[in-house]
């Protein structure tokens, strides 16, 4: 075999604690190397062409190559090679940065094991082999997990491009917290009114499969190629029967022990619901806690007035199975609550602020209701405990955000434009109303952003304090405010009629399961991971599956419409081709030697060992044995380890590759 | 178990009213303990905020004197005392260079350290809930009373998590076992003005009459304390406040020791009742069904 | 204009554009002038670490609190004074420790520890205001009213003779150093009959080894171990 070293000096990352010269000397001394070189950035095109036309004088047959970590440049060095005419996979890389040089001061002993490292990777091309990428067949068919708007944007985008979306949501509507906006900053433009006509569109694109109050059950598989099992709850209303005439909901006799989810607990609703007028689907479900026939058995007050027999008590959940080629996950958020937390919660509750008991003390969302036309108070904001208008209301931002007491370090982003939303809002319909806002910082990075709340101030006159808030308790049916302004150093106590809270935007209840379900790293507090916070941030580390919107973090609708959008995008690229092309750096199991123990399968955390039954040339039966299936192994090596008899194989980990090397060890 | 009492500087003297019925009532539980012999003062607010060395030093010695003398927890009454013993021994668990510091001075050991309670924690888990109620013979239902925590008892939080810092409800369980009512009311946990009652009299008075008025206005007939600083504050400079608040309403304090005494039918000279600035014999001969006394 | 000038001039000193000459301003802005000045140039010639001394003492860093105000929010006593607690971490966080150590701020806390449970970024005030005491006292710095410090004073001393607390000594003491001989007279007789006070005092056995903690912990200057965990 004819190989070529190349050591590259990555710049000084290299070069500073690496004498690569000598290492590529030392090299030259190597039995099999006819060609060495150093070179200040091998990845470089320059660098590139060097290696094509070493290859190309010295007819090499292997290419060993002294660099950063193969994470980095493996694949380019290995289309370097392709395209100088030999096979990719007769490429080494030794990792001579993050396996030396960024981890030693010593240049002397630094060099030698720099040295060592290409010597070992020297003797184990020796043993490589030509391999073929393996190719597997892509599902075009994408499934969006969530209704919110980005699950909407990004549902639209795919369907718009002529490929099949499915598209879950486990509340009984989509449209997500969008849909429980008054009006949206900084246009002030109505929520529900940008957001409805995008809702129906899903529901009437012939691309998308709308499957809402579903949930997903499981996921198995992998890029291109995922089964996804769908659990449908059982809405007890036939879908294809129900019109939409709102009968059974108005006839409910449940009318008080219901608690509105969308309307963030501050009215109650019907057994038999649709959460809102614009829902999508307009079909309604029956709260079977609440409903008073499978409490009893009695009622059935709904049945009788469906003029389509819609109703169906005995209908159960549904599963359905789908095979889709990428997922987006578009989860969105949950408002972290101050009421007291269990022990072992890594949140703790707001006790000085009364730990939610006061009535009067509510939340942005509950606040967006009050503010909306279609809400509890038909848009007038009153106070939850008397119903009469407040005169004074206090807004507090950072109410666990940047609380690391609380537990929760990171900021909201949203809080502080949707709170000047709201006190604009709050002075617009109560011009003699007083409001307050107690801030530590104003984040107004966006378009228009930080005009929006200079508003809010100059024109609106709503009154900013800068200071946080110490305690707030009710005397007399107001709430008293004991805070502070650090600007000017006094102390200020607020006899305020309502206290909204702007409270932190923390992770969708649950969101840890679903990213165990796919397979998807998730951070303590439940966000979900992307695979690089700079240049990666729609894609997860787990191929095929991107983030959309709020489930990765706190962010605004035009973020979060602009990251569906690019999830969307994502996902075409991988609609764009036919195949897919797998790495064959994969096991394979030698049929004459297994003796069909099939431990290998029981330790495969992907699923990928199969059996085989070998016969002879009668058809009898033979043997069974262990057999890998080459679009689910990822490569791991744990069969390879588990193997007693060595049956099984790592192609291009080979056992003889291994022990050049450890034997390359030994020498020195 | 080997119990031992802290008694601590003030029930000696101008607490001594809390001593007293503190005794009676665990004697009527036939609660076993020992004083802790030879103990010295915590060192109070004055150490602490004065010298690190001296306010971990002086509650260790109590610590050690405490183990040595084979005891395995110790209750100390006064809030002060108790959060300055569980403070050091929280201290020289954390932080070896003070403890190495402590162990040169007392040429000891300090690798284990008795546990220590406060008085709401001993009746909690050395008479039980259970035993009060069923040992009450006098019927304090017509008893309104604003249970007053004060400072020390529940802060700091990562220390003392024995009730919750912000709403404690675990007095209210004692009273209410012990039959009287607990009203709602919003100044538990708010400072009474503390050691400033000699430096900074005005201070404690202004402090001290906003929380008296706070159960007054949530119609509170007496305010039990477990702090005898809190006590002196609220029941000696309540006189004070008399005086400079012609208005204001006198609402007597009692220490939780004499609530629990009185439910239990033990007299009111024994508790200490008549010992107070501020004379509580008034009010609960006119709510109790019986005399307590003059 | 005599505000303008001043504000220019501060500022062109800070960002050394160009150096004014002082013959432009008045003799007023010129006081003024310097004492913002000097406050600010007394930062680099301090000679004791004082930011490094309280962060070992305490265990607390203030480069952690982001001023948000909540303590002074919640402080019983924030009324009381023109300095709030959380300026007094900004006078360390600026480097200007002689305002911190001489404020009334730091005498008038009441150790009620209301701050340190309520702080978003778990600074331990409390912990922090007793070491800034501490230097405080043992570097000489003293606020105007000096009656706490006189308090705390009787109150160890006390200790230190008898090993436990003596009221009657301790208020002699009191009011011998602060010349208040008539305050709370009236409570005295209440006291005497009630038995709440007694005249002599209880003396403990040891009394040695509270001499020695006394003298110790006066010389000692102790590190803390661990800072903002």
């Amino acid at each position: 075999m004819k190989i070529g070293v190349f050591v590259c000096h990555c710049g000084e990352n290299i070069s500073k604690t690496v004498d690569c010269s000598r290492v590529a000397k030392a090299c030259a001394e190597i039995p099999g190397v006819v060609h060495t070189e150093d070179y200040k950035y091998m990845c470089s095109d320059p660098g590139q062409n060097i290696i094509k036309q070493a290859i190309k004088e010295k007819q090499l047959d292997g290419v060993v190559i002294g660099a950063c970590s193969p994470h980095m440049h493996e694949k380019t060095f290995r289309k370097v090679c392709n395209s100088a005419g030999i096979n990719p996979y007769m490429v080494e890389i030794a990792n001579l940065r993050e396996h030396c040089s960024w981890i030693h001061d010593d240049i002397e002993a630094a060099t030698r094991k720099a040295i060592d490292l290409v010597h070992i990777a020297i003797e184990k091309v020796k043993y490589n082999e030509p391999l073929i990428p393996i190719r597997v067949p892509i599902s075009k068919k994408a499934l969006v997990i969530g209704g919110g708007i980005s699950g909407i944007q990004a549902s639209l985008d795919i369907a718009n491009s002529g490929f099949q979306v499915i598209l879950v949501e486990k509340e009984p509507s989509i449209g997500g917290h969008m849909s429980q906006l008054s009006e949206t900053f900084p246009t002030l433009d109505c929520s529900q009114c940008i957001l409805t006509p995008r809702m129906v569109e899903v529901y009437q694109h012939p691309n998308i499969k709308l499957m809402t109050y579903s949930e997903i059950e499981s996921v198995d598989g992998f890029i291109g190629n995922f089964k996804v099992r769908i659990r449908k709850k059982a809405r007890h209303v036939r879908e294809d029967l129900c019109t939409g005439c709102g009968d059974c909901t108005q006839k409910c006799p449940i009318k008080k022990s219901a608690v509105s989810e969308f309307e963030e607990g501050l009215t109650t609703r019907t057994a038999i619901y649709v959460p809102f007028p614009q829902a999508v689907p307009n079909i309604p479900v029956i709260d079977t806690e609440a409903c008073t026939y499978f409490k009893t058995g009695k009622c059935q007050m709904c049945v009788k007035v469906c003029g389509r027999g819609a109703i169906d008590f005995k209908q159960q959940d549904s599963f359905v199975e789908e095979e889709v080629g990428a997922i987006i996950v578009a989860t969105g958020y949950n408002l972290y609550s101050i009421d007291k937390k269990p022990e072992g919660s890594i949140y703790k509750g707001y006790g000085e602020y009364g730990y939610g008991k006061f009535k009067d003390v509510i939340n942005g969302l509950q606040f967006e209701r009050l503010a909306s036309a279609s809400g509890p108070t038909s848009g007038e904001i009153l106070r939850p405990s008397d119903k009469k208008q407040p005169q004074k209301i206090v807004f507090i931002q950072c109410v666990g955000s940047r609380d690391e007491s609380k537990g929760i370090s990171y900021c909201s982003k949203i809080c502080c434009m949707y709170t000047a939303k709201h006190a604009m809002l709050y002075k617009h319909k109560v011009p003699k109303g007083e409001a307050y806002v107690f801030y530590m910082d104003i984040r107004a990075g966006g378009k228009m952003y930080e005009e929006f709340v200079r508003r809010a101030i100059e024109e609106d006159g709503v009154n900013y304090i800068r200071g946080r808030v110490s305690r707030i308790y009710e005397s007399n049916g107001k709430l008293i405010v004991k805070g502070e302004d650090t600007i000017a150093g006094e102390a200020v106590e607020i006899d305020a009629d309502l206290v909204v809270l702007a409270t932190a935007m923390i992770a969708q209840e649950n969101s840890s399961s679903l990213a165990q379900m796919l397979g998807v790293p998730y951070d303590k507090h439940g966000f979900m991971q992307e695979a690089h916070p700079k240049l990666r941030p729609v894609e997860t580390s787990s191929g095929g599956i991107f983030l959309a919107g709020a489930c990765n973090s706190p962010r605004d609708i035009p973020e979060s419409v602009a990251m569906a959008s690019a999830a969307a995008a994502k996902a075409l690229v991988l609609f764009g081709s036919d195949v897919l092309e797998r790495e064959p750096v994969i096991a394979k199991v030698n049929e004459s030697t297994c003796a069909g123990c099939f431990y290998c399968q029981k330790v495969c955390a992907y699923n990928a060992i199969e059996r085989k039954i070998i016969k002879d040339r009668l058809g009898n039966f033979i043997k069974e044995i262990a057999y890998v299936n080459t679009s689910l192994c990822q490569g791991c090596g744990t069969c390879n380890a588990t193997c007693p008899s060595k049956s099984v194989e790592l192609i291009g980990f080979k056992d003889d590759q291994i022990f050049a090397e450890i034997l390359a060890l030994a020498e020195v | 178990m080997n119990l031992g009492y802290y008694p601590g500087c003030s029930l000696t003297g101008t607490a001594k009213e809390y001593d007293a019925s503190l005794r009676e009532v665990l004697s009527s539980f036939g609660i076993q303990f020992n004083e802790i012999n030879d103990w010295s003062c915590c060192g109070a607010t004055s150490a602490h905020a004065t010298n690190y060395l001296l306010s971990i030093a002086l509650p260790a010695r109590n610590l050690l004197l405490a183990k040595h003398q084979g005891m395995e927890e110790i209750f100390a009454p006064c809030a002060a005392c108790f959060n300055r013993l569980i403070s050091s021994k929280h201290e020289l668990e954390i932080n070896k260079n003070i403890k190495l510091k402590v162990e040169d001075l007392y040429t000891d050991k300090f690798d284990s350290s008795p546990e220590v309670i406060n008085v709401v924690q001993l009746f909690l888990q050395h008479i039980g809930l259970k035993e009060i109620s069923t040992k009450k013979k006098i019927d304090l239902s017509n008893l309104k009373i604003a249970c007053y925590y004060g400072c020390l008892l529940l802060r700091p939080r990562q220390i003392l998590e024995f009730d919750d810092n912000e709403d404690p409800q675990m007095m209210e369980e004692i009273i209410t076992a012990a039959g009287a009512k607990a009203v709602k009311w919003d100044f538990k946990t708010e400072c009474c003005g503390a050691s400033h009652t000699i430096a900074n009299t005005e201070i404690v008075e202004n402090l001290s009459r906003k929380i008296i008025e706070n159960a007054a206005v949530n119609k509170a007939d007496l305010i039990v304390v477990a702090c005898p600083m809190c006590h002196s504050n609220l029941d000696m400079r309540q006189k004070n406040i008399l005086k400079h608040n012609p208005g204001h309403k006198e609402i007597p304090v009692l220490y939780l020791t004499q609530l629990v005494g009185l439910a239990i039918g033990i007299d009111y000279s024994k508790l200490g009742l008549n010992l107070h600035f501020i004379n509580p014999l008034p009010l609960l001969n006119s709510k109790l069904k019986k005399e307590v006394g003059t | 204009m005599k505000g303008k000038t001043f504000f220019l001039n501060y500022a062109y000193k800070i960002f050394g554009l160009f150096t004014i000459k002082n013959n432009n301003l008045s003799s007023e802005d010129k006081k003024s002038f310097d004492s913002v000045n000097s406050a600010v140039l007394r930062k680099n010639t301090e000679t004791i670490d004082y930011k490094k001394l309280v962060t070992e003492i305490s265990g607390q860093d203030p480069s952690i609190c982001y001023q948000c105000g909540k303590c002074s929010a919640g402080c019983p006593v924030r009324a009381y004074t023109e300095t709030p607690p959380n300026r007094i971490i900004r006078y360390f966080q600026l480097g200007l420790y002689e305002k911190a150590l001489k404020s009334e701020t730091i005498w008038l806390c009441t150790g009620c520890m209301t701050c340190s449970s309520r702080c978003p970024k778990n600074f331990e005030l409390s912990k922090f205001m007793d070491a800034l005491r501490e230097i405080a006292v043992k570097n000489n710095y003293k606020p105007k009213n000096t009656n706490a410090i006189k308090f705390h004073q009787s109150f160890l001393n006390q200790v230190k003779k008898y090993g436990r607390t003596f009221e009657f000594g301790m208020i002699r003491d009191y009011k011998l150093l602060t010349g208040k001989l008539f305050q709370d007279i009236d409570a005295a007789p209440a006291m005497f009959i009630k038995g709440k006070i007694s005249i002599m005092p209880h003396k403990i056995s040891d009394k040695d080894i509270i001499q020695k903690i006394f003298k110790d912990s006066s010389e000692q200057k102790v590190k803390a171990e661990n800072i903002s965990e």
